[in-house]
């Protein structure tokens, strides 16, 4: 409808609401589109209900074994997986955000010469394409089994999160102050140290915080596939059915990722 | 100030007072030892024979995943229009449970405090456990199947959805929903008219970036029998046939791009 | 018609925003309330219409209580007090349609007004009130593609659509430049004695005030110390309002320091969800 028929329908006091998408065409062409993929992608779900329903009473379990999870039985499995998970976390976290300050530098085009650039582009997008644990199939492949295959995984992927984002704050940051302290003939170093350096300092212990937090979590799934941690506690008492230990670990998880949080937004702040 | 006399009277500029000089040196040398004593356990845990044959091992991988089995890739067709669905109705199933969620743990919108702190619960919880955890759980329940990996995602997805929509929430302009209010409007319809239309760029934004990062985290479901290319991927890995692997990847690799750029043009357009 | 007694004000950091307020307003009166920011113009109206909930005191609209209301009794208060606002508080993503309507909430159930299938009277009116306010053709203008100017025309028009009794208007013109605040204030007089409704209008622009109200009400820390016609607002009374300044050479104060608005603005530059989305794009949200 033209503008001024939709005014004079509205004096008339016939008045609908825009359409989203003004074309008649392709808006019922999106949602007879939408349609027919729901249709077909429901289709190819192939459900085993006696298997759900078998399964319905696990769930029931499940659910119990929350309220009463068993932090005790598979202690020792519980404290050296977690153990693990932790010492994988934060030498991960470390070597990982090390490495991805050269990096960072590297990717960012206003400091860095082409060719450095590419490269460094280029790492960042491998480390952030792929799943840490598809990663980490590689690396156990190659390091063996054990967590220092996971390390290895975590810091990898690391370095593509941090030195992205270090990248792109050197990229806008204030180069006022970045002349100011060149035109008092500083060096390259000296340059870094005066003017960038204050500049992203502050964002780059907050995002590694953060991402010690993500590798945390990341740590506890990598086990699955034997690169160490918590995830292989949890992978064995998942089949075992043994529920009351899942939960437990479950909630110990939880509460690590909560404290990680708390913790994380006080140094955030203090640091800024 | 940090600007002390020397005995002689000479003023001395530093950066830090001493005392705080001396705090920083203390929390470096903790943060140095732990470190240390991390890499120490790490190091007992591992054969340090493997980690040294790794580079012949690493070309050995790259020997047998070259050249890929290209012909292997028609028989990844349907697990990738698995893994797609997976991805998809799982990101429209979270979206729909983390919307309420996310109203609810909003300081502006929740009806009780006490609301807001289990549906922060209901977000921390989600966002802690990764979907593979979730698709453990799920294919010990349900069994193996494309099921439990939709669910999964579903089930991840509610956190994440759920806090950045949430935070998206509390950071809306208050007038308008005040404007709104002074009309005699009601609760739902304040969310509606005052609320909503604030959020809704984020929402959409946030739903399409969270359908892109499913479509990355579904490829591995099926590692553990959760559906999609997965599957394949753990069977070929099992079977040590490398050449399919390198096959595998080269569609993670692709789909992602491909789901990367779909989202990132949908979001611009939406802004 | 509004008569409120004894009103106070005490928020729980302890601060006394108002003080024992007794004010009573005929039907068809406009009001101008000034005095020095901060003063309590803001928490008076906001008392009213309970945007503020008062910590004493009672207020009453056509013998009801309004202090006591809860739920749908006070939604049903609400309907008949139209506010207009300082930054306009239009919903930017909607049309202007759709925000003029906005003022049919009170009276519409939640699923017409979420499905927008208003009463054709009430899109009639709608229409007629945005063809009064001079803004036929921008129906289907989302709102923040409209000036400052056009966008109080639509708050106006949104605060009328609830048929009130009484309009309640927070600094009207504080962003808007000296034309254009002129131009509203004429408008928003001659809406009110068109349909001969009462108004409390909070300005912070003396002149103004003089030049379009009936009555003057000088408010300060929180207590009402002047209260009279426009034309007994003398600079010793001004003094008294606002503190020790040279009145007689300050004809229009302010006006410089507001910007020209008649402009065609476009979207804020800091919509809500600007840092949700800017660490999404950044990849950093996990």
């Amino acid at each position: 409808m033209s503008e001024q028929a939709r005014q004079q329908a509205a004096q008339r006091g016939q008045w609908r609401r825009l359409p989203l998408i003004d074309s008649p065409r392709l808006r019922w062409g999106l949602a007879i589109g939408a349609v027919v993929y729901l249709f077909l992608a429901l289709a190819s779900v192939e459900v085993n209900w006696e298997r759900v329903a078998e399964g319905a009473g696990r769930a029931v379990n499940f659910l119990g074994a929350f309220m009463q999870p068993d932090f005790v039985s598979r202690y020792d499995d519980i404290v050296a997986g977690l153990l693990e998970s932790l010492t994988m976390t934060l030498t991960s976290t470390v070597l990982g955000v090390l490495l991805a300050i050269p990096v960072g530098l590297g990717a960012a085009r206003n400091i860095s010469p082409l060719p450095i650039y590419f490269v460094c582009r280029a790492i960042i997008a491998v480390s952030r394409t792929f799943q840490e644990i598809i990663i980490a199939i590689l690396f156990v492949v190659m390091f063996g089994f054990g967590p220092f295959a996971g390390m290895i995984t975590l810091a990898f992927a690391t370095i593509g999160f941090m030195a992205k984002l270090l990248a792109e704050d050197i990229e806008d940051l204030d180069w006022r102050q970045v002349e100011a302290v060149r035109a008092t003939g500083a060096s390259w170093w000296q340059t870094m140290n005066h003017a960038v350096q204050p500049q992203v300092m502050p964002r780059l212990i907050g995002l590694s915080m953060y991402r010690l937090d993500i590798n945390f979590r990341e740590s506890s799934v990598i086990g699955i596939v034997g690169a160490g941690g918590i995830g292989a506690t949890l992978n064995t008492s998942l089949s075992r059915y043994e529920y009351d230990t899942s939960a437990a670990i479950l909630l110990i998880i939880i509460a690590i990722v909560l404290l990680c949080e708390y913790s994380s937004s006080h140094v955030r702040r203090w640091t800024q | 100030m940090p600007v002390s006399t020397t005995p002689q009277g000479l003023p001395v500029w530093r950066r830090r007072t001493t005392r705080a000089q001396w705090l920083q040196y203390l929390a470096w040398l903790a943060g140095v030892s732990l470190f240390l004593l991390c890499w120490k356990m790490i190091s007992d845990n591992t054969m340090w024979v493997f980690v040294e044959d790794a580079g012949r091992q690493g070309a050995d991988l790259i020997s047998r995943m070259t050249p890929p089995e290209w012909g292997y890739a028609n028989v990844l067709w349907k697990p990738m229009w698995d893994t797609i669905n997976i991805a998809t109705l799982g990101t429209a199933l979270g979206i729909m449970m983390a919307f309420p969620v996310a109203f609810l743990a909003a300081r502006n919108t929740t009806p009780h405090p006490l609301v807001r702190s289990l549906a922060l619960m209901v977000i921390v919880s989600s966002r802690s456990i990764n979907s593979l955890i979730w698709a453990m759980l799920l294919v010990t329940i349900l069994g193996p199947g494309v099921l439990a990996g939709i669910i999964a995602i579903a089930l991840r997805s509610i956190g994440f959805v759920g806090k950045l929509l949430y935070e998206a929430i509390e950071e809306i302009h208050p007038t308008p929903v005040e404007a709104i209010s002074a009309t005699g409007a009601s609760r739902l319809q304040v969310m509606n008219y005052g609320v909503l239309p604030q959020v809704m760029p984020a929402f959409a934004g946030i739903s399409v970036y969270r359908w892109d990062i499913n479509i990355r985290e579904s490829t591995v479901l099926g590692l553990v029998g959760a559906g999609g290319i997965g599957l394949q991927l753990n069977a070929s890995i099992n079977s040590l046939a490398w050449d399919q692997v390198s096959v595998i990847f080269i569609m993670i690799f692709a789909t992602v791009l491909v789901s990367e750029w779909i989202s990132a043009r949908v979001r611009h357009a939406i802004i | 018609m509004l008569t409120l007694t004894g009103v106070g004000k005490r928020y729980p950091t302890g601060d006394r925003a108002l003080t024992d307020i007794e004010l009573t307003l005929p039907k068809g009166q406009v009001m101008a309330l000034i005095g020095p920011s901060g003063a309590g113009k803001s928490t008076l109206i906001r008392c009213v219409n309970r945007l503020v909930e008062p910590t004493q005191g009672s207020i009453r609209l056509d013998g009801t209580e309004l202090t006591k209301l809860s739920g749908h009794k006070l939604r049903h208060a609400r309907r008949s007090m139209g506010m207009i606002f300082q930054e306009y508080a239009l919903v930017d993503r909607l049309t202007v349609m759709e925000n003029v309507l906005s003022g049919q909430l009170g009276y519409v159930g939640f699923w017409r007004s979420f499905l927008r299938r208003y009463p054709q009277e009430a899109v009639i009116e709608a229409f007629r009130l945005l063809e009064r306010v001079g803004l036929p053709h921008a129906i289907d203008k989302r709102a923040d593609a409209l000036s400052g100017g056009q966008r109080q025309r639509v708050g106006i028009a949104r605060a009328l659509l609830q048929s009130p009794k009484l309009l309640l208007v927070d600094e009207p013109t504080a962003s808007l430049d000296p034309k254009t605040s002129r131009q509203i204030m004429r408008l928003i007089r001659e809406l009110c004695a068109e349909r001969e409704l009462a108004a409390i209008i909070n300005i912070h622009d003396v002149a103004l005030a003089q030049q379009f109200a009936d009555r003057i009400v000088g408010l300060r820390a929180g207590e009402i110390v002047f209260d009279g016609l426009p034309s007994e607002l003398t600079s010793e009374i001004l003094t008294t309002i606002y503190g020790e300044e040279d009145w007689d050479t300050t004809p229009e104060p302010m006006d410089e320091e507001v910007s020209g608005d008649e402009t065609t603005n476009t979207a804020p530059i800091n919509p809500p969800y600007a840092r949700v989305m800017s660490s999404i794009e950044a990849g950093a949200a996990r």
